[in-house]
């Protein structure tokens, strides 16, 4: 059956408003599923799992909290990583401090803490924005730094300044293989990014949209700056927040504030920028791309210096890699400035016509 | 008294530093509209060709005079950061001619990446001198007037005026000369500018260079009071709220941002750290720079925003 929509006929608003409207797509979408929940805890080894789809699927769910504020609302933010901190840090203290709440309690605690937090700031979007704005969200960033770094209280008055958790269990699973942890992080995923998806295309999600486009003319049509703008930084901010106390909990079991520096805060944007703004599809490719990228270079640069008859040492190696990563993202950025998501949704128009495109 | 006054005049020396690595900032916003992230590597790099080059010059060429080869590695650091401005300008910004703010900015991250593994790995990570002959020992002033006099830092000193120097002289290159009148004529409206005859590729080389230049100075001076290390490309991060406190457009706004924060970040730290723990001075200047951005969202000297549906 060829990849088009002829013959499918709607019958009711809900079939005509559902998330993918060809048929063949559904069916990808629950063939991928089934196979990142069954197939891939089968084949795939630890290392994989524990190098490179665990920090993908985290960071992914950073990157839709991203891809929401930044994407859907148009406020560049640059402290995406101090919203991470907070959510890990916050949730870390629920769950050391308050005796038997469940994991999943102080997780979801964890992300209100940053959408709080990220409400707190997102004020000076109400008055200043672009470039101006980006660089007061990098307050964000240096506040926490310096807060969870200098005030030992939210480190549990720990010596090392490093917090740890262990014996994680959600509702009796004890999550402690990488395969546990995996899932963990792949259900989560599947949540949110539905509830995202969902969000953008409904009411609220068309606000931050109008108030993208153009804020003044939003604000003359009857939309609330006011409302819009916070709203989508605390959703934005939950949303990285949870990733936030994935990536504490579940990835590194054991971090500092250094985990979340303002190099992850860039390193988020570059996922939304290069994934496809305004795109929930975008924060994926992104995340995958950013995530895979440097390991790939990292095994391939030697290896492609051999072929040549150059040992590459190790300095030159990671020296290589900010090179190549950066020229890279240039390349990308003049290629497809909207990003792999266009790349995609172009991809998917010839499909359409395939095989016939006159 | 006279110890708040030494603070105080601390803070202004550090902050002209600040507007050192700010003006860079501003320089390429206003004739391009790019906000250069870049910026910090191109001090790092600039530095570390600079601290190389002092110490290669003398050896391929045999001199012996460190006048003289400080002033070689300097035009030679100068003439690189031009071929990197020619190269930035061919390689990335022209094929991004029109692209949104968040791409281009994007963009000069991309740029910071390469700069920074290119300059490690041809001049090495290693830290570095750069050695100028910058005076180091402190001197005391006004002895008469206070007790005990004020303590004050020669380097930071000449750091400080040769920061104004700098000022001064571009503030000249802006308003006086047919080129400084085209760059700001770009900055105003780039197709206006080029419908008469501003060719817009040659202004924004020659302004990636001055940048380059900019660069090159602060550079110079940071390397000689911190050494040449990869850390200073983070300096950028500090140069960022003196630049949305003056505005991104202006350059007297980057002067007075940098002195504004300078002392904000010395008095912050010398009377309130103690209170609330010490290191507050990177967050504190970006507070700083928020309070004044929620009553001047445009900065201090930037033009005024007029919204227009």
């Amino acid at each position: 059956m060829l990849y088009r929509e002829n013959g499918q006929f709607k019958t009711s608003y809900a079939a005509d408003q559902q998330i993918f409207p060809i048929a063949q797509d559904r069916w990808a979408i629950v063939g991928l599923l089934l196979f990142a929940f069954v197939g891939i805890p089968l084949l795939v080894d630890e290392y994989l799992l524990r190098a490179i789809l665990i920090p993908f699927l985290i960071l992914s769910l950073a990157a839709l909290g991203v891809n929401i504020l930044v994407g859907f609302c148009g406020q560049i933010t640059l402290g995406a990583g101090a919203f991470m901190a907070v959510g890990a840090y916050a949730a870390y203290n629920f769950h050391i401090r308050i005796e038997g709440l469940p994991l999943l309690l102080s997780f979801l605690l964890g992300g209100l803490t940053a959408a709080a937090v990220g409400i707190f700031f997102g004020i000076p979007s109400l008055r200043v924005r672009g470039l101006y704005l980006a660089v007061a969200t990098l307050a964000a960033q240096f506040f926490t730094d310096w807060v969870f770094l200098r005030v030992p209280w939210f480190t549990d008055n720990a010596s090392s300044g490093s917090v740890s958790v262990s014996n994680l269990q959600v509702l009796g699973w004890q999550i402690a293989t990488p395969v546990d942890k995996y899932l963990f992080c792949l259900g989560w995923l599947v949540v949110f990014a539905l509830l995202a998806k969902n969000m953008t295309r409904s009411a609220i999600g068309r606000q931050w949209m109008a108030i993208r486009d153009m804020d003044v003319a939003a604000e003359v049509i009857g939309i609330r700056p006011l409302f819009a703008k916070l709203s989508a930084f605390a959703v934005s901010s939950f949303f990285v927040g949870t990733a936030g106390t994935l990536w504490g909990f579940i990835h590194l079991s054991s971090w500092e504030p250094a985990a979340f520096s303002v190099d992850r805060s860039f390193q988020l944007l570059f996922m939304v920028i290069i994934g496809g703004l305004g795109s929930i599809m975008g924060s994926f490719f992104g995340a995958a791309f950013i995530v895979i990228l440097p390991i790939a270079l990292n095994q391939f640069l030697p290896a492609f210096g051999g072929l040549f008859g150059v040992t590459i040492s190790t300095a030159g190696v990671s020296h290589a890699e900010l090179i190549v990563f950066g020229a890279l993202i240039i390349f990308f950025l003049i290629k497809e400035p909207h990003g792999i998501a266009r790349l995609w949704s172009t991809a998917k128009e010839k499909l359409r016509l395939w095989p016939f495109p006159h | 008294m006279g110890f708040f006054l030494e603070t105080l005049i601390g803070g202004l020396m550090a902050g002209m530093l600040y507007s050192l690595v700010a003006l860079g900032f501003v320089l390429i916003f206003k004739a391009s509209g790019v906000f250069n992230f870049a910026q910090g590597a191109m001090v790092l790099f600039a530095a570390l060709a600079m601290a190389r080059f002092a110490v290669w010059i003398p050896d391929w060429l045999g001199i012996g005079n460190p006048a003289l080869a400080n002033t070689l590695a300097f035009l030679a650091a100068g003439a690189l950061m031009f071929v990197v401005a020619w190269l930035i300008e061919r390689l990335v910004l022209r094929h991004l001619v029109n692209q949104e703010g968040a791409t281009l900015l994007m963009a000069t991250l991309g740029i910071a990446y390469v700069l920074e593994g290119v300059g490690t790995s041809l001049f090495g990570s290693d830290i570095y001198k750069i050695d100028v002959g910058m005076p180091k020992e402190p001197v005391m002033i006004l002895e008469g007037s206070f007790e005990g006099g004020l303590l004050i830092n020669k380097e930071d000193f000449v750091a400080a005026l040769i920061a104004a120097v700098l000022v001064g002289l571009l503030a000249l290159f802006f308003q006086k000369t047919a080129t400084g009148r085209a760059l700001r004529a770009v900055a105003d409206d780039h197709q206006a500018a080029q419908s008469i005859g501003i060719p817009l590729n040659r202004i924004w080389v020659i302004v990636w260079c001055v940048a380059g230049v900019v660069a090159l100075v602060a550079g110079v001076i940071w390397g000689s009071k911190l050494g040449v290390q990869f850390s200073l490309a983070t300096v950028a991060l500090r140069g960022l709220p003196v630049v949305i406190l003056g505005g991104l457009t202006s350059i007297p706004g980057a002067i007075i941002g940098g002195l504004i924060i300078g002392v904000g970040e010395k008095l912050s730290e010398v009377y309130l750290g103690p209170m609330i723990g010490g290191g507050i001075e990177i967050w504190f200047a970006y507070q700083l720079a928020l309070v004044f951005l929620l009553f001047r969202p445009q900065g201090l000297f930037g033009e005024k925003i007029i919204d227009r549906v």
